[in-house]
């Protein structure tokens, strides 16, 4: 069965001269953009500068890792509780998770600033009760907030779909043989849910950290993460394509090395991966 | 039975919308004025987006106008920055008649050998543009524009939220207007603030000047509510903010939704800009541009442009209109004495551009 056959393979031709024509030649583009001045004569200076956006990788990675832990604290729970309802139930939950999805995130980003806002639903509210206005909006923890809420789907999905394949008997068997409840979940369903964690947390972390609209909207444009930077840098025009590829660069690297990392904590076949 | 009705419906929709129906051609007496000599062929324009009258409720729809005077058909293209058209114009692409570029592009192309010159005796209606405008810096000798607007940029506040506030730049800096003020998100005009409030030039060459500025902007970035552009119409008018810079026309939209805004020119000076119909050195169909600056210049066309538009017209026809809705407004057109100190900016050295733009990244990162 190893041998693909000559028809199986012109199945995956689509995807595969897709893949070629719009990923694998675009890194090219960019490793030489990276690499070459505005001459296109070879250079190290572009890469030198990124230095300079040292902060921007700062808090990329700072903001990226603390919403990836409040999205894992909010997520499992929630992941844990959708396996203990019925199927109907677990459907419906399910959609619920879903259809947030399926609306544009920049719509969903921007949702948030009439929640957010001096003069948005929060702080009218509290002005009723006659409460001081709260600064929501324009802050770190906006910039946070949205990330969880953008990316929590990609979190709850792939821990769901690993948790609800664990064998009920590996529970019934635990129980039998003396565990409590907090042994049951600490020595069976949380080792044998981690590939959807690793996973979860790979899918949220790796957008996070580079997201670009979300720090504008709910962050006032007042900083710039990595992203914030490269789109800046790729309107500003032609004269910035150089530095711009190589702060996508450094990107990517940071991305494969924490994808490098988390797959030495998952399983070689691991089932957390969505669909 | 329902169902091919309602795909009949939608069809009949599409072509209304497809054919655009609904503009009623207003009356213009144009007809004798202009020759039909060049009916039939095409010109492209490249303008910036919303900047002509195009006939929303009721108003006059420029190109259309034109069409049916002249015959000629009017390809017509929008863009959102200078530096947008300026890279369009120089890959050359598409091939341009007309273009609408600002002071400092203008410089440049004209730099670069990029127009070609435009013989004003031929335009019955160049008379008309008010003298102040003619022979800026970027084309003294007249040669290579005719202006289509003028704006200047000040700020806007919120008597209600602030109370009344020094005519200065440095309420952008006033602690007691913390988490309330707004600046722009783009590095030449969030300098230009700082610039004026410290006296420095705008188009400084020295890089010193540039981190001065910066540093002012750093020390700024705590009162700062946020960087906007387009957003700024949502938070002035509804209150999230209460103090932003930003062009006197856009100003000018704000009030009509929240009435309480207020306005000043700060006293240090400001930013003038003036926005010009150019023809580039590869037009294909210079005669018909030729007709296209003429027509634009007509009392009735530059009135119903510059109504649409909201910033002010170099066009006397227009200023001395009193049936014009911006009339004798005093923001448009402040008298003499109440006209602010104004620099334009200027094309800048690459070198000098580049190292502003990146000054900008560390101004946000700061």
């Amino acid at each position: 069965m190893n041998k693909k056959s000559f028809g199986n393979q012109l199945l995956a031709a689509p995807h595969v001269v897709w893949s070629v024509i719009f990923i694998v030649v675009p890194l090219f583009i960019m490793l030489y953009f990276a690499f070459t001045n505005a001459d296109g004569g070879f250079t190290l200076e572009n890469v030198k500068q990124i230095g300079l956006y040292k902060k921007a990788f700062g808090i990329s990675i700072l903001y990226a890792a603390i919403a990836t832990v409040i999205t894992l604290l909010l997520a499992y729970p929630m992941a844990y509780f959708m396996t203990k309802v019925n199927i109907s139930s677990q459907r419906m939950l399910m959609m619920i998770v879903m259809i947030p999805m399926w609306m544009n995130f920049l719509i969903r980003t921007y949702s948030w600033i009439t929640i957010l806002a001096n003069t948005g639903l929060i702080n009218t509210f509290l002005g009723k009760l006659g409460i001081e206005p709260l600064k929501l909006i324009n802050t770190p923890g906006a910039v946070i907030l949205g990330m969880v809420y953008d990316f929590i789907p990609y979190m709850i999905l792939p821990i769901y779909s690993v948790m609800s394949k664990i064998d009920k008997s590996l529970l019934e068997a635990s129980e039998d043989l003396g565990s409590n409840a907090f042994n049951k979940f600490r020595r069976v369903i949380l080792p044998l849910s981690r590939p959807g964690i690793i996973s979860g947390i790979t899918m949220v972390f790796v957008p996070s950290v580079s997201t670009f609209y979300i720090s504008q909207k709910l962050g006032g444009n007042k900083t710039m993460l990595v992203g914030d930077v490269i789109e800046y840098f790729f309107n500003a025009g032609p004269d910035y394509y150089n530095v711009a590829s190589a702060i996508s660069m450094v990107l990517m690297v940071m991305i494969l090395v924490c994808m490098v990392i988390m797959n030495r904590f998952s399983d070689d076949d691991s089932e957390g991966v969505i669909i | 039975m329902k169902k091919i009705l309602s795909i009949l419906l939608i069809f009949a929709l599409l072509t209304l919308s497809l054919c655009g129906c609904g503009y009623e051609y207003h009356n213009l007496d144009l007809r004798a004025k202009y020759t039909r000599e060049y009916a039939g062929t095409e010109i492209t324009v490249y303008n910036w987006g919303e900047y002509i009258s195009d006939g929303a409720d009721g108003t006059i729809d420029v190109n259309r106008e034109f069409e049916k005077v002249t015959g000629i058909k009017v390809n017509y293209l929008t863009f959102e920055s200078n530096e947008t058209m300026y890279s369009q114009v120089k890959n050359g692409g598409v091939k341009y008649d007309i273009i609408i570029p600002s002071d400092y592009m203008i410089q440049r192309l004209i730099k670069e050998n990029e127009l070609q010159k435009i013989d004003t005796t031929k335009l019955s209606n160049y008379d008309l543009i008010d003298d102040r405008y003619k022979s800026v810096y970027f084309d003294e000798k007249n040669e290579y524009t005719v202006p289509y607007n003028v704006g200047m940029v000040g700020v806007i506040y919120n008597p209600k939220l602030v109370g009344e506030v020094e005519h200065s730049w440095n309420v952008l800096w006033d602690k007691q207007y913390k988490d309330k003020v707004l600046n722009f998100n783009n590095p030449r005009d969030a300098f230009m603030t700082a610039q004026m409030l410290l006296g420095l030039d705008l188009n400084s060459e020295n890089t010193k000047d540039w981190n001065k500025a910066a540093d002012k902007l750093k020390k700024g970035k705590a009162n700062l509510q946020s960087y906007v552009m387009d957003e700024v119409y949502g938070k002035m008018e509804t209150g999230e903010a209460a103090i932003a810079p930003y062009y006197a026309g856009d100003y000018l939209t704000m009030v009509e939704t929240n009435p309480d805004l207020k306005f000043f020119y700060p006293k240090e000076g400001t930013n003038i800009f003036i926005d010009s119909v150019c023809i580039p050195k590869n037009a294909k169909n210079v005669e018909a541009a030729m007709l296209y600056i003429d027509f634009l210049l007509e009392p009735q066309i530059a009135t119903a442009n510059a109504e649409y538009i909201g910033y002010a017209s170099p066009n006397t026809a227009v200023i001395n209109n009193e049936d014009y809705y911006y009339y004798q407004n005093e923001i448009l057109y402040p008298s003499e004495e109440d006209m602010p100190k104004v620099q334009y900016y200027h094309d800048i050295d690459d070198k000098i551009r580049i190292y502003y733009e990146t000054l900008w990244v560390q101004v946000k990162l700061y």
